[in-house]
């Protein structure tokens, strides 16, 4: 176990990254740039400003105060025994980034990458969005700092997800539908890039996950750091030693580098990440990348990704759209391949019923995402036994979730949502639930990129 | 020996600009696809630049996204495109492919090099590779004999013209303005300049400008300045607006004319 401190939120220093990547973007042989070459002045122009601001101690103060000040940090710790229960007995912590201004860990990165758009003098802003949680906080962070933020979002969710439409267009922002190819996140994110290269000049694009190519991989981790930093801090005082296994639902992968980072160099410390398993990795309806894909090229870098035998991405599935992304940050692929972290699939039936779980056992709303994590929590907990002290992070929260998970359990029909010790079994939707398709219709979710 | 340079060089000594014509593999079908792509070499493009279908078109504005779109679905691969290969060269033409990398990666590198020069193909354009990633590729095309098409921006710095142009085999392709493809009015002074500026990082290899060319006066306008003029959306317009190879043919026709009346040749 290591035993050095790491900085608190507060202090004035990032610290120290792993290993990787190295100063090219590479972890192993993922990651890198896969762009066009009008690009690269830009990706540089970042890297360069990234560098100099992530040692600036103004900008560190800045950053410092937001966290605080705005988003709410340090986010608590929270230990729910009666949830743990349902996990073999196993001990189980939740990180609450689910109270985070916006409700989710999706702020860090924004906050983040506003302050550094104003550093490199432009005034504009883009995101993509899946269902409007990266959306919501870019245009949050946008508000805030008087930037202009324009968000490209798949056509299909500025339908099904209308609030969160409202929410971005309430604090100012664009949203515009992308009517291109399969219409949903992967698409928003082609489109993203087609408006950066023509607008480069005088526009920063500020991307959702810990993908994409060189420098955002490296520096969307350094900003979701936070979270593993504070916990690692959390755990210790507290319990004097450190977690046997962090755990953290995977889509891009963001909120999963966050906690993770802290707790790479402490190898006694298990890192998994839940990726989103459909209706499981043996049909063709998932979003399980590491689990069900292989290693190729998609949106800029290489990583795993869901593709066919010509190099076609293939279209993903999962009850959250925010884990509903047929790519997966270059740092999961190679913590993969390094065997530093294990990932696993989790179905939507799996998930919803630790979504059901947490509601009736906690108080706690997850957003459907991060209840990924929290099922990975049940099956690990049983595996482990009593002995074993697991941490979640707990990425999300779940307002925006309350109608998919309305008509997945018979449109509320409370009986349908018993947590009974009944549900450990791979439950499937009650009869009167809808389709998944119908279900993910019909949510207002934030995804977890 | 690099036939894409002996392909431009040849017009050159014409005292005219090549002419590089784009389309996609397998719009609106694999068959139509190659008989537009040869009533194209027929009329006179010297170069045809073979589009391998891919999922995310991310440099690609929205009539070639439409087209390729069409061929994704209809799951058209890297066989259709060495067909392509085959009839364009048998043709003529030097025949390139022109492909975001995934496809190529996930086909094999060695292989498709090895494929495509035994298809008769003069190399390929990789629009999301850059050199500084393109370490397999390179050796690969070097094995194979193969040209390797990079692509210098606006916004490529002084040292990454130079390194791009010097990685590049056959030409290098000069993107007009910052942007995605598509027809555009004017394609602009920031051709020209950053056509003067590839030249002096690297005056032995052939230019050729693309991105927003869709008519012979505009190629006409590019001829004077660069080694060759591509255009690729004004073509898929003719197939998606179903005038197939007759319109693709006309097109070439007006194009060709262009390339031949540039008043000012370096």
């Amino acid at each position: 176990m290591t035993t050095t401190r790491p900085p608190q939120t507060g202090e004035l220093s990032l610290p120290a990254r792993p290993g990787w990547p190295d100063e090219t973007g590479h972890f192993g042989i993922f990651g890198g740039r896969f762009v066009p070459e009008a690009l690269i002045a830009a990706l540089d122009e970042l890297t360069e400003a990234y560098e100099a601001m992530r040692v600036d101690p103004a900008f560190l103060s800045e950053f410092a105060r937001l966290q605080r000040d705005y988003t709410g940090r340090p986010s608590p710790v929270t230990e729910v025994p009666k949830f743990a229960e349902h996990c073999g007995g196993a001990r189980v912590l939740l990180k609450r980034e689910d109270l985070n201004h916006t409700g989710s860990h999706k702020i860090n990165n924004v906050l983040g990458q506003a302050l550094l758009t104003k550093r490199i003098g432009k005034t504009r802003v883009i995101a993509e969005t899946g269902a409007g949680q990266h959306g919501v906080a870019t245009a949050t962070a946008a508000a805030l700092m008087g930037l202009s933020c324009t968000v490209y979002m798949g056509e299909e969710d500025t339908r099904r997800q209308a609030l969160n439409v409202a929410r971005m267009r309430l604090l100012g922002a664009e949203v515009i539908p992308v009517t291109t190819g399969s219409r949903t996140l992967k698409d928003a994110i082609n489109e993203a890039f087609r408006d950066w290269v023509t607008n480069v000049e005088t526009t920063n694009y500020v991307f959702g996950t810990v993908a994409g190519p060189h420098p955002f991989p490296a520096m969307v981790r350094d900003f979701q750091r936070v979270i593993g930093d504070e916990a690692r801090v959390q755990v210790l005082e507290r319990e004097g030693r450190l977690p046997d296994a962090v755990l953290a639902c995977v889509g891009g992968g963001s909120n999963a580098i966050g906690i993770f980072t802290a707790f790479v160099p402490d190898e006694g410390v298990r890192l998994i990440g839940l990726e989103a398993g459909g209706d499981g990795v043996d049909t063709p309806r998932h979003a399980a990348t590491i689990t069900g894909g292989s290693p190729g090229v998609l949106h800029g870098a290489r990583s795993y990704l869901l593709q066919d035998d010509n190099g076609q991405t293939i279209e993903s599935h999962s009850i959250s759209a925010g884990l509903d992304y047929p790519g997966v940050g270059p740092e999961h692929s190679y913590l993969h391949d390094i065997g530093r972290a294990e990932y696993r699939p989790i179905t939507d039936s799996e998930a919803m019923e630790a979504f059901a779980l947490l509601c009736r056992t906690e108080g706690i709303i997850p957003a459907i995402e991060s209840a990924h994590a929290l099922a990975g929590v049940m099956k690990l907990g049983r595996e482990l036994g009593p002995d074993a002290m697991l941490l979640v992070n707990l990425s999300g929260r779940g307002d925006k979730d309350v109608e998919t998970a309305s008509r997945w359990f018979g449109l509320g029909d409370r009986e349908e949502v018993d947590p009974g010790p009944g549900l450990d079994t791979d439950q499937q939707p009650t009869e009167g639930a809808v389709s998944n398709d119908e279900a993910v219709a019909g949510q207002d979710a934030g995804e977890e990129l | 020996m690099s036939i894409l340079a002996e392909r431009i060089g040849a017009a050159k000594a014409e005292g005219r600009a090549a002419l590089v014509a784009y389309l996609p593999v397998g719009y609106p079908d694999v068959d139509t696809s190659i008989a537009a792509m040869v009533a194209a070499v027929e009329a006179g493009a010297d170069v045809i630049e073979i589009g391998v279908p891919y999922s995310d078109p991310g440099m690609d504005g929205p009539v070639i996204q439409e087209a390729v779109e069409v061929a994704v679905r209809a799951g058209v691969g890297m066989r259709d495109v060495l067909r392509a290969v085959e009839a364009v060269a048998s043709a003529g033409a030097a025949a390139t492919v022109m492909s975001y990398w995934n496809p190529i990666e996930r086909y094999g590198v060695e292989r498709f090099a090895t494929d495509l020069a035994a298809a008769g193909g003069a190399g390929a354009i990789t629009p999301d590779l850059i050199p500084d990633e393109a370490g397999e590729w390179i050796a690969a095309s070097d094995h194979a004999g193969l040209d390797r098409v990079f692509l210098v921006a606006p916004s490529s710095t002084d040292p990454r013209l130079a390194a791009t142009a010097a990685a590049s085999r056959g030409f290098v392709y000069v993107a007009s303005t910052m942007g995605v493809t598509g027809a555009r009015a004017s394609v602009g002074d920031a051709a020209r300049t950053l056509v003067d500026r590839t030249r002096q990082a690297r005056p032995d290899i052939a230019l050729c400008v693309g991105l927003g060319v869709s008519n012979g006066e505009q190629a006409a306008e590019i001829a004077a300045f660069a080694d060759g003029v591509i255009v690729g959306s004004a073509y898929v317009r003719e197939m998606i607006e179903g005038r197939g190879a007759d319109g693709v043919r006309a097109l070439t026709e007006d194009l060709a004319a262009g390339v031949r009346r540039a008043e000012v040749r370096a």
